[in-house]
């Protein structure tokens, strides 16, 4: 850490020194900034507009985080990775934190040495066809041309689907989400199939939704969650429970809009505990009494950040579905604050 | 026999007939239309095959390039434009996207209060290279110098940049003009300051940093100066071992003492703002700069009669050469990471910046390995008879010219190479064509604009890459008059 | 004193830039391992005898997802080698003919010409290929608009060739007499009936040269030339024909069949946009070398020709075209090799090549970086190495001997 490193003409500005395998939350703090690595661009997800300023329901993990451990949301970096560059970006520590809606699996988790710490949004893998195909069902595709995008759990789920089910498939490669919605919409291919929230999405913004159909198979589990690097258990405890204190936060039904009012007047012993009135829960993962509040306020709970993002209010339109809470019969269950 | 002839003829013309006009179809415009379309079956068929081809682009390209749409904030507002003024089912181009855009491409997503920062240090760039592209002649470097410093300050004025900042503008522009009509070479100094001065206009921070970093070298000469009595190699030695040891352990803390005693910051701007030209063109010209003198050692290294020398050269350049820019990009994204210290890691366009410079300085040395091999070899002889060491007759005699040859080579490879930067948009940058397009195109309102982002950013392109092709082939022939 | 002495001297520089080197390779080595164990990771190729798991497209040889990675980036090996050749080809022929036809006394032509040089050269390969690419996916019609009684679109060449916007449909060679295939391990097969093909030609063009040195040996003697070329024609020919009758050769025309073309080969739009894109960017170089060879080509060396009474088209043969080789050859290396490297675009248009498979997909799902990127680059350093190294041959040939 002692060693700086000044190489010709580059200023400080650009080298950053640091970001050790061991303490990253050491890191964090002493770089006063987060980074988070997040899609190119995927509205909704994380996308920049026009000015640079990055939105969408992984970018508020990222402030979550930040604002845990930072005090201040806006102290984020947003990493733009690729499909092919996101994993690599984590294990060289050029971020702390991949928030770019990633399947957890096995290999991942093990042999790509990252921690998944959750689940942030439990999707799997669908098909879109046109309505005049005359499609019902994803069995009905054999020989069909399907477009899928290279690098993702998603090609090999299908070519499985295929196998599985005996039939033929043409594949066409693409590299971007807006690339296979251009290959979709200009009929290249039949069918186009990723997460069906992308999907959802997808289709929402098509001119004509009503000539589109999602087929009811759904291929893949695709749990998408925040991943770290593994071996850092206290960062990946930290990371960890920001999401979980989101998702606490939407059962309790703190919202960034009452949670002042329910610092001072909630009886309830969980919500002291998470919003630190009574017991010091941050002291324990090396953060201060009031991380979860500020994780919270960052951008709202769970909820929130699903509605203002995603939800049924915006133009991607998705359900709640399996990302309802578990008192709602969906599968969001934050582990208890105690 | 003459004076039989002029006895038996009776009548000798003694002035010349007017010359009479030419048939009708042997002058004007029909000649000139057989001479150059209808000269032959050959000729005439393919004068109609030619024809045939531009009617075929102007007709099916023809309207949509007319019902052009300025002013428009998406892609379904255009459009009902397009079919209320041209009628139902109308095809036009919707431009109104680069119109709504046209920060984002060229900016990408630096802060738009520091918009003139990049645009100083672009106008400071031509003054950089007047000494060394435009020192042939007077009249072209005043059109461009002139041009730059009116169209500099002009921008930098609407882009509201502070009035001292603007005075330092006027003053370095107009300055180096007035400089460049006396002594060109005196820029040269400008030159080599450029490349701090411009990192620190593009990404803010203190200005005590390039400072320090400059000390280095100054560093190395004072020793240089102060030992070149005692001993001409120790001299050399310390010379380049002090600026590594200062850079290593000093600078650094230097710049940082300095800056809480004088601070000398301006705002920050992190390198994930950049995007768009301004990307493609730091890229290119961080390449350009860092590559030239790497690619003149390497070139030197390539005709040594050193054997290990020669061949570490040899096997870097075909190393280089033989592998694609892309896969060089992907071990800048994936891979440097792993070659450096645990405790290092560098911004991912610092690291785009190193491979780009090692794959161009590559090309490089190959330009100059040409240039080097077309001088012809008295001069090589004509040093040695005037007993200058290698170095001193590399530095007088041999590069000077060597590389006034290689001009149109070294500016071909930097249009190859500012044509590649397009390449870092599948290591996730923010390149004007690819990414740049992607996000325009991911926002709702310009969702399924496709052919208007794609032209518009060819067309930058091609204007900037032409025009300095033909400014090459300008310099190549006026520089062509010596060495035959 | 030892430091004057100039081969002391230079020993001793090359004996310091050695260590700084290996130290500096050292240095490399060393952080490479140090950052592998911290992020528990080895260094081994054992990934490549693992099954893949992906589809790929266009497959020149049988794949499916159950093969290796090692497979998978044969398959992407196969597919660069396949566009890098086609693109070769067919930039020489385009290189050629525009870089002639911009010296072309026709106004029009020479106009058109330039602005094509001009447009490619200035502008990013990439643009191309998307540009292409997206021609291909938006104007070309989808496979069902070829359905039905009056289709809205029909397809050409005789109802042979159907262009989609997925991917050119093309007939099959199929025969009806097949002689089997000779299998040489590891599910790839010859056909015997390629085999055949192929010693028939080579044996008809040594006939052909056979016959040349034949006429050349008669006009040496005699002084005149006896007529070759129907002699010529008929070994090139006649031997193939006889096969093509043996063997029942013919077209097997695509079929649409459900929701795509079958029974043809389907070429995949990514191969065609990208080949074309390369050929009419790499074209455009080649043009340009090819402008600059002929007009080497001092004009008193074509009107010596004619003064010696060559015929024109002789004169191309025998004077023009050797000097002019001369100054196109090596620049013609460097821009198949600039080819060969540009086609690693194919990612852009989803193409499978080497970059694709093994610098993509593989190295994404296995999460292999250093391996698959090593691995790919020395792919990519051979095919350098083995085409400079051809070229090179070649260039030797035809270098102007000097005496």
């Amino acid at each position: 850490m002692k060693t700086s490193v000044f190489l010709g003409t580059v200023a400080a500005a650009t080298l950053m020194a640091g970001a050790g395998m061991a303490d990253t939350l050491a890191d964090v703090k002493a770089r006063g900034e987060l980074n988070c690595g997040v899609n190119t661009g995927l509205v909704g997800f994380a996308a920049p507009d026009a000015n640079g300023n990055w939105t969408g329901f992984d970018v508020d993990i990222c402030k979550a985080v930040a604002a845990a451990v930072l005090g201040d949301a806006s102290k984020v970096k947003y990493v733009p990775t690729t499909g092919q560059t996101r994993f690599t970006a984590l294990s060289s520590g050029e971020v702390d934190l991949l928030a770019r809606n990633s399947t957890w699996t096995f290999s991942r988790d093990t042999d790509l040495k990252l921690d998944f710490i959750g689940v942030n949004y439990y999707d799997g893998q669908g098909f879109m066809v046109r309505k005049d195909l005359g499609v019902t069902s994803a069995k009905e595709l054999e020989g069909a041309t399907v477009c899928i995008q290279t690098g993702t759990t998603t090609e090999l789920n299908l070519a499985d689907y295929f196998k599985a089910n005996n039939m033929t498939y043409q594949p066409v490669n693409i590299d971007s989400n807006a690339e296979g919605e251009q290959q979709y919409m200009a009929g290249a291919c039949d069918a186009y199939t990723t997460d069906a929230s992308g999907l959802a999405a997808t289709r929402a913004a098509f001119a004509d939704p009503e000539n589109h159909i999602i087929l009811p198979e759904i291929i893949s589990k695709e749990p998408l969650g925040p991943a770290v690097r593994h071996g850092d258990n206290n960062w990946g405890d930290i990371v960890r429970w920001t999401l979980y204190a989101l998702i606490a936060a939407e059962e309790y039904g703190i919202t960034s809009a009452n949670i002042e009012e329910l610092t001072s007047s909630s009886q309830n012993p969980e919500v002291q505990r998470l919003l630190g009135v009574t017991d010091d829960l941050g002291a324990m993962i090396g953060l201060d009494k009031e991380w979860a509040k500020r994780a919270i306020m960052a951008s709202g709970n769970y909820g929130e950040i699903f509605a203002a993002n995603i939800g049924e209010q915006t133009p991607i339109g998705l359900a709640r579905g399996l990302n309802a809470q578990w008192t709602q019969g969906g599968l969001m269950y934050a582990m208890p604050f105690r | 026999m003459s004076d039989t002839h002029a006895q038996t003829v009776p009548f000798v013309r003694d002035t010349m007939l007017p010359p009479s006009d030419p048939p009708a179809r042997e002058a004007g415009a029909i000649h000139w239309l057989r001479q150059n379309l209808f000269s032959g079956p050959v000729n005439t068929v393919l004068t109609i095959i030619g024809v045939l081809i531009v009617w075929f682009l102007v007709s099916h390209f023809w309207d949509w390039f007319a019902h052009s749409v300025w002013n428009a904030n998406s892609l379904s507002e255009c459009r009902q434009i397009i079919a209320e003024t041209w009628g139902e089912g109308a095809r036009g181009a919707c431009w109104a996207v680069i119109r709504e855009r046209w920060n984002q491409y060229v900016y990408g997503f630096y802060p738009p209060a520091l918009y003139w920062r990049p645009t100083m240090a672009f106008g400071l760039l031509f003054l950089a290279l007047a000494p060394v592209l435009f020192s042939e002649s007077p009249g072209i470097r005043r059109i461009v110098l002139g041009l730059a410093t009116v169209l500099t300050l002009w921008l930098m004025v609407t882009l509201n940049a502070p009035a001292a900042w603007l005075v330092f503008a006027a003053v370095m522009l107009i300055g180096g003009l007035a400089v460049s009509e006396r002594h060109v070479s005196w820029l040269l100094i400008f030159s080599v300051l450029y490349p701090l001065m411009g990192v620190w206009f593009l990404w803010g921070g203190s200005a005590w940093g390039p400072i320090m970093v400059l000390a280095g070298p100054l560093l190395g000469w004072i020793a240089w100066l102060a030992l070149g009595r005692v001993s001409g190699l120790l001299a050399t030695v310390v010379a380049l071992v002090v600026p590594l040891v200062w850079w290593y352990f000093y600078a650094g803390e230097a710049a940082s003492d300095a800056e809480s005693l004088v601070s000398l910051a301006i705002p920050a701007v992190a390198s994930d703002r950049f995007g768009g030209f301004l990307l493609s063109i730091t890229i290119g010209v961080a390449g350009i700069a860092m590559s030239l003198p790497l690619g003149i050692v390497l070139a030197l290294a390539r005709r040594s009669d050193m054997f290990l020398v020669k061949s570490l050269a040899v096997i870097f350049i075909e190393f280089i050469r033989g592998v694609p820019l892309i896969a060089l990009l992907f071990v800048a994204s994936l891979l440097l990471n792993y070659f450096l210290p645990p405790t290092v890691t560098f911004d991912i366009i610092l690291r785009v910046i190193i491979m780009v410079t090692l794959f161009s300085a590559a090309y490089m040395a190959e330009v100059i390995r040409g240039g080097l091999a077309a001088l012809p070899k008295g001069q090589y002889e004509a040093a040695d008879a005037l007993g200058l060491d290698y170095w001193k007759a590399q530095r007088l005699i041999v590069l000077p010219q060597a590389l006034k040859i290689s001009i149109p080579g070294i500016v071909s490879t930097f249009i190859g190479m500012f044509k590649d930067t397009t390449l870092v948009t599948f290591v996730g940058l923010y390149d004007p064509l690819k990414s740049m397009s992607d996000a325009v195109r991911a926002s709702t309102s310009w969702k399924g604009i496709y052919w208007e982002p794609y032209i518009f950013v060819g067309f930058i392109f091609f204007l900037i890459c032409f025009g300095m092709s033909r400014y090459s082939m300008y310099l190549e022939r006026r520089l062509a008059r010596g060495h035959r | 004193m030892l430091i004057y002495d100039r081969r002391y001297r230079s020993m001793t520089f090359q004996v310091i830039v050695f260590i700084l080197v290996m130290a500096l390779a050292w240095w490399l080595v060393n952080n490479t391992i140090r950052n592998l164990a911290a992020l528990g990771k080895d260094f081994n190729f054992g990934f490549l005898w693992q099954r893949a798991g992906y589809d790929i497209p266009q497959t020149p040889i049988p794949y499916t997802s159950d093969d290796t990675h090692l497979r998978a980036a044969f398959v992407g090996l196969l597919n660069t080698l396949i566009v890098s050749i086609l693109g070769c080809i067919a930039a020489t022929f385009v290189g050629i003919v525009a870089g002639v036809a911009r010296l072309s006394n026709n106004w029009l032509i020479a106009r058109l010409m330039t602005v094509y040089v001009e447009a490619f050269r200035n502008v990013p390969l990439l643009l191309w290929i998307l540009i292409v690419f997206a021609v291909f996916t938006e104007v070309m019609p989808p496979p069902n608009a070829f359905r039905g009684d009056d289709p809205a679109a029909s397809m050409i060449l005789f109802d042979h060739v159907a262009l989609t916007n997925r991917y050119t449909a093309i007939p099959t060679l199929a025969m009806t007499n097949d002689p089997g295939s000779l299998d040489l391990g590891a599910r790839i097969t010859f056909n015997w009936a390629t085999i055949a093909f192929v010693v028939v030609l080579i044996a008809g063009w040594i006939a052909r040269r056979m016959i040349r040195d034949w006429a050349q040996r008669v006009q040496d003697q005699t002084g005149g030339r006896p007529t070759t070329w129907w002699m010529s024609l008929a070994v090139m020919t006649v031997p193939s024909l006889l096969l093509i009758l043996y063997f029942g050769l013919h077209f097997e025309t695509p079929e649409l069949r459900g929701f795509n073309f079958s029974g043809g080969i389907n070429v995949q739009n990514g191969l065609v946009a990208l080949w074309l894109a390369l050929t009419l960017y790499t074209g455009a170089f080649i043009a340009e070398i090819v402008r600059a060879g002929i007009l080497a080509v001092n004009r008193g060396q074509s009107e010596a020709a004619f003064a010696l009474g060559l015929r024109p088209r002789r004169t191309m043969s025998l004077v023009i075209l050797p000097q002019a080789l001369r100054v196109i050859i090596p620049p013609l290396i460097s821009q198949y090799l600039n080819l060969m490297k540009n086609s690693s675009l194919a990612i852009a248009v989803g193409y499978m090549d080497i970059k694709g498979t093994l610098g993509g997909t593989t190295l994404n799902q296995t999460g292999r970086e250093l391996e698959s990127i090593v691995l790919m680059m020395g792919v990519y350093l051979v095919l350098s190495l083995i085409i400079s190294a051809g070229m090179n041959l070649f260039n030797a040939r035809v270098k102007l001997k000097e005496r």
